[in-house]
């Protein structure tokens, strides 16, 4: 893949890898490079058109170059994205029932409109530079070397010699470059900061309310637990119990018969005790942590369930606890619906998150926006996490968990 | 004493608790003429002409919430008097409020916990279904603790207020004097101050009496 994240800005040893990868960002360089001409042509056009707008020339003008400014930082989007490991997105001013002169105008007030046109006088200018260094510094000790054959004059060896230190400056720099030219890009054409924040606003806004309906319904659910349940077998042995003090001179049978049963049922009231201790917070969870609590759960499946976590027993207790019910509302799926003959779970801290993932043999087809899966993902929101499906219909399953989490020292 | 054994309909959606229930009323000598175990049918069952008590649990299936207390109002606004003992996993006053707002009696509302006191719960059920009243202590001891009328209740001795609490729990002079182990006149007396007191009209009747109480106790409140 061409356009992966950029690996490591340390100087790596000279090795294949580190020789592909740079040569994989000069092209993209010369790519970068190439379109500094387009990217002029539209920057003159862009303000020729805001400068003619009030003539009917300015709004035609608009009309071609904006939609093809857009289309070019599409692409350009697309790339620093790549290369940055995270999406660059533009937020447009919505333009759907503008006609072809109210258009233009929301465009004239729309700052991601304007924010493409600085990037093409970037991409022109200083972004040129950027992006020619690499190349020219690879470029030139060929070319020198190319002419020292052909012409064979000393003035080409000279040059040739230089050729040694001009390859070692594009070794070490190129990566820098690219990626300083990325970052640029992605501050440029993406969102604004406060775009950002409001989004992040608009983000955490919904999954508290998220969290508030969960909690609310949760909170449901145990009392209708508690109703249903232990509450109502407790009141059921009262009444055998009454009934056999009733009983127990006149049908002592009658009466001993009735305190067996409440012996059964008060056995069952603790059960059902314990099971709605279990749905609030498992033992197992408070006692061993996430690695224990989820073992624990594993065991009490009707499928083997391979279990390989590395997680300090120093995670936040919230996001232990979020991250048990996710898994357990992962595996109850695979165990209802994925027919599946084994299952495993797997994770670990890696760089500050907590990555859990969860595979099974069945036969696949999970559809992430289901209820289960979206509930669980709505959970892993609250605390920024995300859950990531993968199931082809045929199978296998692949569910992976993300959650970022500093440990409690 | 009855010269039929009375006819009940019960309304329980916990097989575990309707079959506790059929048993102890029968052991009682009741009959049990219908059992159901949702609103639905429960509605239907309502209209039976040969009842003579429904024992119904609050939440019913399909929704869980008070559809058992909303029939019982309902079938009583078509059949004014129909006795209606309502059982319940927790009691709240202001549903109590709901079931005596027609001030008709023949209404019982108790903990499922009563029913273990088998004798009890057997006499709160003939109270009922021969148009008495009998509420929970919790509902009685709620209506007290909020009651806006605070002076006067003050006024009433400690005796007085035990007396008063038994009264509003539906019980007769004859059961509150075995409770507070004294004599009939005594609780007779008690009850002449504490309608005096309260600036109540006297009544010789047993069923009016509590209801005075509790209408005052609710102070006009539903």
């Amino acid at each position: 893949m061409p356009l992966t994240r950029i690996r490591s800005l340390a100087p790596t040893p000279v090795d294949g890898a580190g020789l592909g990868e740079r040569l994989r960002l000069t092209a993209v360089c010369l790519v970068w490079a190439l379109l500094a001409a387009p990217a002029l042509a539209l920057a003159i056009g862009s303000i020729l058109s805001a400068a003619l707008g009030p003539l009917a020339v300015g709004m035609v003008l608009a009309h071609g170059v904006v939609p093809a400014t857009a289309a070019l930082t599409r692409l350009h989007r697309r790339v620093a994205g790549a290369l940055l490991g995270s999406p660059v997105i533009a937020d447009y001013a919505d333009t759907t029932g503008r006609n072809l002169v109210t258009r233009p105008m929301r465009w004239l007030t729309d700052g991601a409109r304007w924010r493409d046109v600085a990037f093409l006088w970037f991409s022109a200018t200083g972004g040129f530079v950027l992006a020619l260094l690499p190349v020219a510094l690879l470029a030139a000790p060929l070319a020198h070397l190319t002419g020292a054959v052909l012409d064979g004059g000393l003035f080409w060896w000279l040059l040739v010699l230089l050729g040694g230190p001009s390859l070692l400056v594009w070794w070490l720099i190129t990566p820098a470059l690219a990626r300083a030219r990325a970052v640029a890009e992605g501050n440029i054409l993406g969102r604004s900061r406060v775009e950002r924040l409001r989004h992040r606003v608009a983000e955490v806004a919904a999954s508290r309310a998220d969290t508030i309906d969960h909690g609310a319904e949760e909170l449901r659910r145990i009392e209708r637990d508690l109703h249903d349940g232990a509450q109502a077998r407790i009141a059921a042995v009262g009444m055998s119990v009454g009934l056999a003090e009733k009983l127990l001179r006149t049908d002592p049978e009658a009466a001993s018969r009735l305190l067996q049963e409440a012996r059964t049922t008060s056995v069952e009231a603790l059960e059902d005790l314990r099971s709605v201790v279990r749905g609030i917070y498992p033992p197992a969870l408070a006692d061993r942590g996430l690695t224990g609590g989820v073992e624990a759960l594993a065991l009490q499946l009707p499928l083997p369930v391979t279990v390989s976590l590395r997680v300090p027993r120093t995670l936040p207790r919230p996001v232990e606890s979020a991250v048990y019910f996710a898994v357990s509302e992962c595996l109850a799926n695979t165990v209802k619906h994925a027919a599946a003959n084994r299952a495993w779970l797997t994770g670990g801290l890696v760089e500050g998150r907590l990555v859990l993932v969860i595979g099974d043999d069945g036969r696949g087809g999970a559809d992430p926006a289901g209820s289960g899966l979206a509930g669980v993902a709505r959970r892993l929101a609250a605390f920024d996490g995300t859950l990531d499906v993968v199931s082809p219909a045929g199978g296998p399953t692949l569910v992976t968990l993300e959650v970022p989490c500093a440990t409690v020292p | 004493m009855r010269d039929r054994p009375l006819r009940v309909l019960l309304a329980e959606d916990q097989a575990l608790l309707r079959a506790g229930l059929t048993r102890i009323l029968e052991t009682g000598g009741l009959e049990v003429v219908a059992t159901v175990g949702s609103a639905p049918e429960l509605r239907v069952a309502l209209t039976r002409p040969d009842l003579d008590i429904a024992i119904l649990d609050v939440r019913l299936p399909p929704t869980f919430t008070t559809e058992g207390l909303v029939a019982a109002v309902e079938a009583r606004r078509s059949r004014p008097g129909l006795a209606v003992l309502v059982l319940s996993q927790y009691v709240e006053p202001l549903y109590a409020g709901e079931l005596l707002a027609d001030g008709g009696g023949a209404i019982g509302y108790l903990l499922k916990d009563r029913v273990s006191d088998v004798d009890d719960f057997l006499e709160a059920v003939d109270r009922v279904a021969a148009g008495g009243t009998r509420l929970d202590p919790q509902v009685v001891a709620a209506l007290v603790r909020s009651t806006h009328r605070r002076r006067p209740l003050d006024r009433l001795t400690e005796r007085e207020r035990e007396v008063l609490t038994l009264m509003a729990e539906g019980r007769s002079n004859v059961a509150i004097a075995d409770r507070l182990f004294v004599s009939e006149k005594a609780v007779g007396k008690h009850t002449t101050s504490i309608f005096t007191k309260l600036d109540l009209p006297p009544t010789a009747d047993d069923n009016r009496r509590v209801l005075a109480v509790l209408a005052w106790l609710r102070g006009g409140r539903a």
